[in-house]
This record gives structure tokens, sequence and C-alpha cells, in this order.
């Protein structure tokens, strides 16, 4: 390492003075949107009933810690969108080797498909409501059927573009059609798999909160829509505060996972 | 000399929505053992719908292949195909990707394995077999690619086009090589080409075909006069330019 040329330290010394730039602007950024807040419900520009205010947000999340609350109200969301994406994907990958497996099922069951993955899920979520009942369960589909038709599309199309040629390769040897999918389709398209899951992050939260609007007794979307009916402010803002932290933990870990997961090749 | 392979009055012919395209139309021509065959012809003509044929992976719409005496049905195990590109699994490391066609064919034993790491080991792929496809040359891939088609041990080896994704340089040096390595384990090949001058350097017998539907349209048998036997000497030889021109005539492009 010690035959780097002055230029190139310059260079490097330039790109981390850049990403060093980037990240606390980001940060200002953060602190100014809080501080304006506060700064405006303080001076009663804003009324703190209506608006809520950072400290009185601190405060709430003090108090809900305390009593234990916080973490299950939030470990509910998060429990039930961990099952939404992941059986979301398992499951939507099983389907989308059914119809690389049978060309005609898949163009049969296309147009259905289409006009699936275009209805709103959500308009769905009474129905699940009164079929399943109000338990946790119907937050799970909820989350599921949000999630499941992008995946199926999704995947398919990854494996419908699989490079012919490593399928040609497969099959001078001899190849069945299962050893097909097993050796070329499926782990060419773990990156496409894994693509999907961290959409399905996102997708599956909106049917959580959805869920949880409709049904539950716990959760984050339980504590939003509690907290908007007793007209507790603070109490909503506080839960789409970290519900924001909570999708954003969630998504990093999925990347991460897709990052290792793609180290590998 | 045995014949291996026999081809008796092959066509083939697509259909699609838009109609039908006849792409091969009543092609009989046998290959010896220990031969090394070309076949040239105009771009698009069907040379590798020839090879899917006589590998038993595209059924002909009339006429019969006999491997061995054998009539073909399916693919064979005394059949190995080598693609255009080298299309190693990036997933695999190497001695995985090598083992791959043994795997399909559920004979991948201790000795076998053995038998690859060793083939590995003595064409200069012994210490990346536990390496990643990305991270070797393009020579090295093709190399690594031979070693997959010569792991299932079969007599006759079928290359489509097996160098034409590489630059050119390491496409005669591994041209050269891959030559060699045939003649060394005695294998039978047939190579569809679109390079004449690859085609004259390195086959016994070259077979001409006509535009679509093609047919064949006439067999050289190359004789070169070189003191050392292998494709970039031959290429030294007087008869090459001979041979050369006479094909490209034959061919008769027009761009």
């Amino acid at each position: 390492m010690s035959n780097i040329s002055r230029e190139h330290l310059e260079f490097l010394r330039g790109q981390r003075i850049k990403k060093l730039a980037v990240f606390l602007t980001q940060t200002l950024l953060l602190l100014l949107f809080f501080g304006i807040w506060e700064i405006a419900a303080r001076l009663r520009w804003i009324d703190p009933f209506i608006m809520s205010q950072p400290t009185r947000v601190f405060r709430t999340i003090v108090s809900l810690s305390k009593d234990g609350s916080l973490f299950l109200h939030t470990g509910v969301t998060v429990y039930e969108t961990i099952i939404g994406f992941v059986s979301g994907t398992l499951l939507g990958t099983v389907i989308a080797i059914v119809l690389w497996w049978s060309e005609f099922v898949a163009k049969v069951l296309d147009p259905y498909l289409v006009v699936l993955n275009a209805l709103p899920k959500t308009a769905l979520g009474p129905i699940i409501l009164v079929w399943i009942g109000g338990t946790s369960a119907s937050i799970i589909v909820m989350a599921l059927l949000i999630s499941i038709v992008v995946t199926i599309l999704n995947v398919y199309i990854a494996f419908k573009t699989c490079d012919e040629d490593k399928i040609k390769l497969l099959k001078t040897f001899g190849a069945t059609k299962l050893q097909i999918l097993r050796k070329v389709v499926l782990p060419a398209n773990v990156p496409a798999i894994v693509s999907s899951l961290k959409i399905n992050v996102g997708l599956s939260l909106v049917g959580v909160i959805v869920g949880e609007f409709l049904v539950s007794k716990a959760g984050l979307g339980y504590l939003i829509i509690y907290g908007g009916q007793v007209f507790k402010m603070d109490l909503v803002m506080t839960s789409v505060l970290i519900l924001a932290a909570t999708a954003a933990v969630m998504y990093i870990s999925v990347a991460w996972i897709e990052k290792k997961l793609t180290k590998l090749r | 000399m045995e014949k291996v392979v026999e081809l008796k009055d092959i066509s083939m012919t697509y259909h699609t929505l838009d109609g039908e395209t006849h792409a091969v139309k009543d092609i009989s021509f046998d290959i010896y053992n220990g031969e090394f065959v070309s076949i040239v012809g105009p771009s698009g003509c069907g040379k590798s719908t020839i090879l899917s044929i006589i590998a038993g992976i595209m059924k002909p719409t009339s006429g019969s292949v006999l491997i061995n005496g054998k009539q073909v049905d399916g693919t064979s195990d005394n059949v190995g195909y080598m693609l255009q590109k080298d299309h190693l699994f990036e997933w695999r490391t190497i001695i995985k990707n090598a083992v791959i066609g043994l795997e399909v064919k559920n004979k991948l034993s201790k000795s076998a394995l053995k038998d690859t790491e060793e083939l590995m080991e003595e064409y200069g792929l012994g210490e990346f077999k536990n390496h990643y496809p990305s991270q070797l040359s393009g020579g090295m891939r093709q190399r690594a690619a031979l070693i997959r088609t010569l792991a299932t041990s079969p007599d006759i080896l079928l290359l489509d086009e097996p160098y034409s994704a590489l630059d050119y340089q390491t496409r005669l040096a591994i041209s050269e090589e891959i030559w060699l390595i045939l003649k060394k384990e005695k294998k039978t090949a047939i190579l569809v080409t679109h390079d004449i001058a690859e085609a004259v350097a390195s086959s016994d017998r070259i077979i001409v075909l006509t535009n679509r539907p093609s047919c064949i349209k006439n067999i050289h048998v190359i004789e070169l006069n070189c003191n050392e036997k292998s494709p970039i000497k031959c290429r030294e030889a007087p008869e090459f330019r001979h041979y050369f021109n006479k094909i490209w005539k034959e061919l008769d492009v027009h761009v």
C-alpha cells in the first residue's frame, strides 16, 4: 500500500469529504426539522395539541417504554410484518415455479394475475375481516395478499428470462426439467427472489398497518388509529415516528442480507 | 477407420405462427473415429441446428443419426457439447462447474471427482478449482468449460463456435490449446465455425454448407504440409491460402 501516489490520496480524501458532507447535511436536515417543529410549538405558531411537538413525543416514548407497551406494540407489528413478507415471498416463489413449470397454467392464469395485481388489495380488508375474524391471522393474510401477487409476477418473469443457453448446456447432459429448475433456474434467480423480499418488506408493512386499523387490539397501526379516535395526537405522532424507524431497520436488515448473499457470487 | 457418427438424409423444418422455415435439407455425412471435422457455412444456415440434432437435444423432421452404429434418441453419454460462451455458473466454484455434467447424469462418484480434479491439474486450472468463474480470465474460463465437457468422458465433441466470444489473440491461443487437448485425449471433434482460417488450420475435413435451406455444397479433405501438426503451425503451410480461397469462394459472401 506504500506506493499509492499523492494524487490518489488526494482523490480518496476528496471522496471522503464529499461523503461526510452528505451525511452532515442529512443529519442537519433532521435536526432542523425537529428544531423548527419544537420552536413553532413553543411560540404557538402551531397548536401543539393538534400538531404535537418533539418534547411531547419524547415524553410519550418514555411513558410508553415504562409500562412496556411500546415494545409490545412495536413487536406485534414487526412480527406480523415479518411473517407477512417471508410467507409472501416463499409462497409467491412456489407459485412462480408452478407457472414456470407449466406454460399452459401460466397462460391461463395470466389475465387473472394482471387484474389481481392492479386491484388495490386493501379493498379486500373488510372481506378478510369477516371471513377470518378480528385476529392477528387476518392481519397477516392482508400483508401476505399485498406482497404475493407482485412476487409471483416478478419472480416468474425472472425465471422466464433465465439464460436459454445455460438451460441448453444442462440439456446437452440430458438434464430433466426438475434438474434444470434446481441447478440453473433457482440458483440463477436467488438475487431476484431476495430483491422481491426487499420490496415485500414495504408492501407487507402497508398490509399490516391497514389490517391493524381495521381489527387489532395491538400494534403500531392500532396505536395510531386509537390515538386518532381519542384525539391524543402525541400518541399518533409517536407511533408514526416509531413506525418509520421500524420500517427503516427492517429494510436495512433485508438489504444487508441481500448484500451478503450476492457477495458470495 | 470406423464410422462414429452417421447422418442420413437429415432435414429440419421450424414452425412458427408466421410460417415455416426449412433450415436444413437432406444432409448426409459420416465422421470417422479420431477425425476433426469443421462445418462452415453462411450465417444463419443451420450449422448449430445440425449439432443440436447430433447431440440429441433436437429431433430432426426427417432422417436419422447414428452414433457408434446406434440410432440417436435423446442425449447420449458418448457426445459432449461446447457452446459459444463458456456459460460457467457464477454461483458455483470452478470444480463444481466442472462436475455439473456428472451431477446431472448422477455419476458423481469419488473417483469421477478425482478424475476431474486431475484433468484440471493437467490443464493448468488446479490451483483455481475453488475460485469462482468471475475470478478467471476468458481463456481460463474456456478451458474450464472444456474440462466440464471432458469430465463426462465423451468420445465425440461438438464445438459450436466455442471461441467466438473471445478476443482474437486469446482465441488463437485457446483454439490451439483445445485442439492439442482433444488430440491428446483422442477425441473425435465436429466444429461449427464461420472462421474459415480456423477451420482450415485445425480440420482433417471441412464440410461447406449452402444458404438456407442448407445442404452440402462440398466436402474438402485438408492436407497441409507442416512439420509439426498443430493449428498455429499449419497456418504457415503453403496450401493454407489455397484452401482458404477455395472455401471463401464457395461461401459466396455478398454484403
